[in-house]
């Protein structure tokens, strides 16, 4: 079949089951878009910025569990990925990124919107491709979803240059798929998981730690079973958060630097730690040195070089973790450790999250709502800052792909490109993005898409008018000598939802934003929901830096 | 400890490149990196010299991994190995002392391969040791200008560093 190579680029998106693709057109890029035009299959949707893009296919992709696809142009466009491409990356998300490159021959001679996109994201992809040779598209877009879905997911390149688009070729599908260098190993070695079981079996005071592999690899659902036949209460890690139902009885929320205080001294006095699915982040161990100080730890990830990277570990089991869990299950004999789960639940409720209450509109308060209204059904996307680990602490999700935040990367600006992209991949859930006005101030321009492609996303800002999360470390670290954090002018952010004729809502007291967003979520157009926040709130509690998970500042 | 690392990858482009930024951005440290085709045209090999303890070795040997173009590692440090470099040694080379250099050349086993007015190209293939030691003799002439290509290393005997004997479950 005799098509162009652009046209051959659609039609192996289409093969891949490809039906949405974010993008932002360009000069070099035209030929792709010239042949998405008679593409009924995929549907474009225009954003505003290209780092909209590539969050939306990321929260797109999160949501839905596929591979999210965005497209830009060369030079700039390409660039403005970058971002995106790193957060994808740094959370393992499997995204397929179409640039446009300028024509082969004028590739190295610095053309009007040249860049070398591959250069610049070899640190940043799972792999990516500069297409030298049209014939070569087929293969080539099938290698990336292949590259990109599986093992531990990432974002694949794909940088197209015009010529080479307008190529005619013959078309024909690749059968010849074979990676020598690639075979991520999914089942988990025998003699470990049946070690890692009687380690189990023997644990007097057993711990799940689980991250965004759970997630990845589908495995809440084993998780839940593997938690409950072991009796093993459950931390998260941010990227975990709906791996596990948020309000199980063996769920101790998030763990870390803002974690829940039972996770932690769950953390520090367990004497057998199940990493599943996991990378122990900075942001959970703190310091690596103290962590888990009395435990044998089983460490399962799909990705060899994560396990032994930060802590070291007894136990190593690389693997797909919802496989390897199914392993261990067939091995595990159910069992009940009365004493540690009367101990994790003694620290439940001798410290429970909390914050003073107060007559000023709490920012806990409104997550607490938010939970409540929504009966931790939502779909969450969040932002990064103070309000993003408020939304982690109180919203306990309860269901796999409704939590969608920045975790690695901790991208400012994230938020409402990923909930647009996630509301695409979920037109029939509540969307709700929890932001900051410094973070929605980021990328708001996709408040425009969101509007224009009637996508009915919830925003609810956080509004105390300033970069809390920067100010709440310069409190901790710099003496209180505040700096850069404040916005001494911000945008009525009512308004703003106005000249887009979206809903504003301004929220100041805590007796108005129950009914705030329940019009919100009545309405089919998007609404911004402003709420003005008690300004000096901190995250707590907090684990400072040096300092075990054991002795955090709380109040 | 320095250890030697035959690596084969897939002989696209940027390979290299690949290779060369993952050392640098994770700061591991290369003491010398060799790259040619093999025996398959679609395959090259190189070999990496890295210093690091075990910890480290084990990083950026899964680090390596993770590249999609790289298809095989072997870290054959502990292994019965052959190993060899090439320098090109342009030594100051007046009449006087040139009966003394070919001396030296002589018990190397090394070669003059250009004469010039007043200097001498040698060339030397040897191991690590062999390199310095050629090097280190003619330090007193006069080097000019030298060029060394890092080190080449192959496994002895019945071991293999190739895609045939890569095995399925790697």
């Amino acid at each position: 079949m005799k098509m162009t190579a652009a046209q051959a680029l659609v039609k192996c998106l289409q093969d891949q089951g490809v039906d949405v693709v974010f993008g932002y057109p360009g000069g070099n890029i035209i030929p792709v878009y010239d042949a998405l035009c008679t593409s009924s299959e995929i549907k474009h949707i225009l954003v505003r910025h290209e780092q909209g893009a590539v969050h939306a296919a990321d929260g797109y992709a999160r949501v839905t569990g596929k591979v999210g696809v965005c497209i830009a142009t060369s030079g700039p466009g390409a660039t403005n990925l970058v971002t995106g491409i790193a957060n994808a990356y740094m959370d393992s998300i499997p995204l397929v990124v179409i640039t446009g490159q300028v024509p082969t021959t004028m590739v190295g001679t610095d053309a009007f919107q040249e860049v070398d996109i591959t250069g610049i994201t070899i640190p940043i992809t799972k792999h990516n491709y500069l297409v030298r040779d049209a014939n070569k598209i087929p293969l080539i877009v099938k290698r990336a979803f292949h590259i990109a879905s599986t093992g531990r997911p990432g974002p694949v390149l794909i940088d197209l240059p015009k010529n080479v688009l307008q190529q005619e070729i013959n078309f024909s599908n690749p059968t010849d798929l074979k990676l020598l260098g690639y075979k991520p190993t999914c089942k988990g070695h025998k003699s470990q998981i049946a070690a890692a079981c009687d380690l189990i079996m023997k644990a007097k005071q057993p711990l799940i730690y689980a991250g965004g592999g759970i997630i990845t690899a589908n495995g809440s659902d084993v998780l839940c079973t593997l938690a409950e036949k072991i009796s093993a209460p459950v931390a998260c890690t941010l990227m975990g958060l709906g791996g596990f139902p948020g309000c199980h009885d063996l769920s101790l929320g998030m763990l870390g630097l803002h974690g829940t205080r039972y996770a932690n001294n769950a953390v520090m006095e367990c004497d057998v730690l199940i990493a599943l699915g996991v990378r122990f982040d900075d942001r959970v161990a703190v310091d690596f040195s103290s962590f888990a100080p009395k435990a044998k730890i089983i460490h399962v990830d799909i990705d060899p070089a994560e396990i032994g990277k930060n802590v070291k570990v007894d136990i190593p089991i690389v693997g797909d973790v919802k496989q390897v869990m199914e392993a261990m299950l067939a091995r595990l004999d159910e069992k009940n450790e009365d004493e540690w789960l009367a101990q994790t639940k003694a620290w439940k409720s001798q410290y429970p999250l909390k914050y003073e209450p107060s007559t000023g509109l709490k920012p806990q308060f409104i997550v607490e709502t938010i939970r409540e209204i929504t009966d931790g059904e939502a779909v969450i996307v969040t932002d990064v800052g103070q309000h993003q680990m408020w939304a982690a602490q109180y919203y306990r999700s309860k269901k796999p792909r409704t939590f969608i935040s920045s975790g690695g990367l901790g991208t400012m600006g994230y938020g409402l490109p990923a909930a647009v992209g996630a509301q695409v991949g979920a037109p029939d859930r509540d969307v709700i993005l929890i932001t900051g006005d410094g973070s929605f101030q980021m990328c708001m321009q996709e408040f425009g898409t969101a509007v224009e492609q009637g996508l009915p996303v919830k925003v609810v800002i956080l509004n105390n008018g300033s970069l809390g999360m920067v100010r709440q470390l310069q409190e901790f670290y710099c003496d209180r000598r505040y700096m850069a954090v404040n916005f001494s002018k911000n945008p009525d952010f009512v308004k703003f939802a106005g000249v887009y004729d979206s809903l504003g809502l301004r929220v100041t007291e805590p007796g108005q934003f129950r009914g705030a967003l329940e019009q919100a979520l009545k309405g089919e157009g998007p609404v911004i929901i402003d709420c003005v926040i008690d300004p000096d709130e901190n995250v707590y509690p907090m684990v400072l830096a040096g300092q075990p998970l054991s002795q955090p500042v709380d109040i | 400890m320095r250890h030697i690392l035959a690596v084969l990858v897939e002989n696209n482009p940027g390979v290299l490149t690949r290779v060369a930024g993952l050392f640098s951005r994770r700061g591991y440290n290369i003491d010398s990196l060799t790259v040619g085709r093999t025996e398959n045209q679609n395959i090259s090999r190189m070999t990496i010299v890295v210093e690091g303890d075990d910890l480290v070795l084990e990083q950026v040997t899964k680090q390596l991994h993770k590249l999609i173009d790289v298809i095989k590692i072997n870290d054959i440090t502990s292994e019965q190995y052959v190993d060899r470099e090439l320098v090109l040694v342009k030594v100051g080379a007046d009449a006087a002392v040139r009966g003394e250099i070919m001396q030296i050349v002589d018990i190397f086993r090394a070669r003059i391969v250009d004469i010039g007015q007043r200097t001498l190209i040698i060339e030397c293939t040897g191991d690590e040791g062999k390199i310095n030691a050629v090097i280190e003799s003619l330090k007193s002439f006069g080097i000019k200008e030298l060029v060394r290509t890092g080190k080449i290393a192959m496994l002895r005997g019945q071991k293999f560093t190739s895609l045939n004997e890569t095995r399925e479950d790697d």
